[in-house]
């Protein structure tokens, strides 16, 4: 029996993907092997580890775990759409000069989460960075680094923010 | 691994899912956040041959006053939950445990309806219900059921939810003025799956507990009550309560099952801990 199949319309990074796809494949699968976009990792394909993380209508979700039949008529951003991005090339910058990319699995998910972070939660402090990245593994346990790196982009933008808040 | 192949089916109409439901009944499952469904069908642990994607029905997605209680749409995701004003003020217990489920992403996605149906023995939401005693609102083809938390949660990944019905919304009564409610988990890792959790629910009249709940999670096949110390507390001055008698009522009638985590002795010490700490948040006023 063949897969069930479904036609989609939806956008990947701007472009938009108009085709049918199987209705089982999971959107990172779809995003890897259809498309190409090989920046966001498969781990454990059930939830746990945080590699597969993408941008689904702006909201952050496991890659593995939505359904690409899912995202019909949505607008989905990977990391290669988002490295457009100023404010993400600046958690890129922040990730390298605290080393930590290290082998660089985990690295496309943990700065979408680091990109949440920085969007949703700006006074987030080293405590609340570790909860709000406690999704993604990152198995050469490079935490500390990643919380350097994250902190020290909420510093900086909480310097230049138009109206700085008085830290007393 | 990837999920084996089935069919799929976005329907826009609450009337045309419970069709779908009735039709394809014992081979369809609802596909609501998915964040457990998806992973146990990549794991091929279910295998369904027809997904319901209900996320197409808005009207589950509201939460909303009706007097007495607060109504909390199927579809309502965790971090919803965790942004709503009428969510903090009036069910704080419920509040509080959302901030323990899972991770930024899957609570982006996950819902309440979806965490109580699949009635996971260490998950928050059912503990919460059942010490609320929440009335969870089905609906089938033929109508609508009202079933209280104590009798909806049955056992292992069981509910009373018959072949054919959706929850469409859960109900819980708004925290009173005289009562306090705690929740409190243990877990290796924040979001991880609870080692031991507790959901209390205390009604405080001139300083007398009056009207105690407590419920554990992740001690057994499903949500548990203690029922004796919930008994005890009942009528104690709560400045003079004398915490190792409550442990030892607690410890006479929990027993709780060991799993892959640890052992039941080990629980049963956590699940003492908890109410020690929940009893002396309460004690210092800063639940």
């Amino acid at each position: 029996m063949s897969e069930h199949m479904m036609p989609v319309h939806f956008w990947v990074n701007g472009e938009a993907v108009n085709k049918p796809i199987p209705v089982r494949q999971h959107l990172v699968d779809f995003l890897r092997e259809d498309l190409g976009l090989t920046g966001s990792h498969l781990g454990c394909e059930h939830g746990v580890c945080g590699a597969c993380q993408v941008l689904v209508d702006g909201v952050l979700v496991r890659g593995c775990l939505s359904l690409a039949v899912s995202a019909n008529g949505k607008t989905v951003q990977t990391i290669e759409g988002l490295s457009e991005r100023a404010e993400f090339q600046q958690l890129q910058k922040a990730f390298l000069a605290h080393n930590a990319f290290q082998c660089g699995f985990c690295s496309s998910g943990m700065l979408l989460s680091a990109y949440s972070i920085v969007q949703d939660y700006p006074k987030a402090t080293r405590t609340d960075i570790r909860e709000l990245i406690s999704g993604n593994y990152c198995r050469c346990t490079g935490y500390q680094s990643i919380v350097d790196a994250i902190e020290e982009v909420l510093i900086q933008n909480a310097l230049h923010a138009p109206n700085p808040v008085d830290p007393s | 691994m990837k999920s084996p192949d089935f069919d799929y089916v976005k329907p826009t109409r609450l009337a045309q899912a419970l069709s779908l439901l009735a039709e394809h009944e014992g081979e369809v499952q609802i596909l609501a956040g998915g964040q457990s469904l998806l992973a146990m069908m990549n794991l091929r642990m279910s295998w369904p041959k027809l997904l319901v994607d209900i996320t197409g029905l808005s009207e589950l997605r509201t939460i909303a006053l009706q007097g007495p209680s607060l109504r909390i749409g199927a579809l309502v995701t965790h971090a919803q939950l965790l942004s709503s004003a009428l969510v903090s003020t009036h069910v704080p217990l419920l509040f509080q445990s959302a901030s323990h489920v899972a991770h930024l992403a899957i609570r982006n996605v996950g819902t309440i309806g979806g965490s109580l149906a699949l009635a996971d023995p260490a998950a928050e939401y059912p503990a919460v219900a059942l010490c609320l005693n929440a009335t969870l609102v089905l609906q089938g083809l033929h109508g609508e059921r009202r079933v209280s938390a104590q009798n909806f949660f049955q056992g292992l990944y069981q509910t009373d939810l018959r072949a054919g019905e959706l929850i469409t919304a859960i109900e819980f009564a708004s925290v009173q003025a005289n009562e306090v409610q705690v929740f409190r988990e243990l877990a290796r890792r924040r979001g991880d799956y609870a080692l031991v959790g507790m959901a209390m629910a205390l009604r405080v009249k001139q300083g007398r507990i009056d009207g105690a709940r407590l419920a554990f999670l992740a001690v057994g096949d499903q949500p548990v009550l203690a029922l004796k110390t919930m008994q005890h507390l009942q009528g104690q001055v709560l400045r003079e309560l004398a915490l190792p008698a409550c442990l030892a009522v607690l410890r006479s009638e929990l027993i709780p099952k060991a799993d892959l985590q640890a052992q039941s002795t080990t629980k049963a010490h956590w699940a003492g801990v908890l109410l020690s700490r929940a009893l002396g948040a309460i004690g210092e006023g800063v639940a």
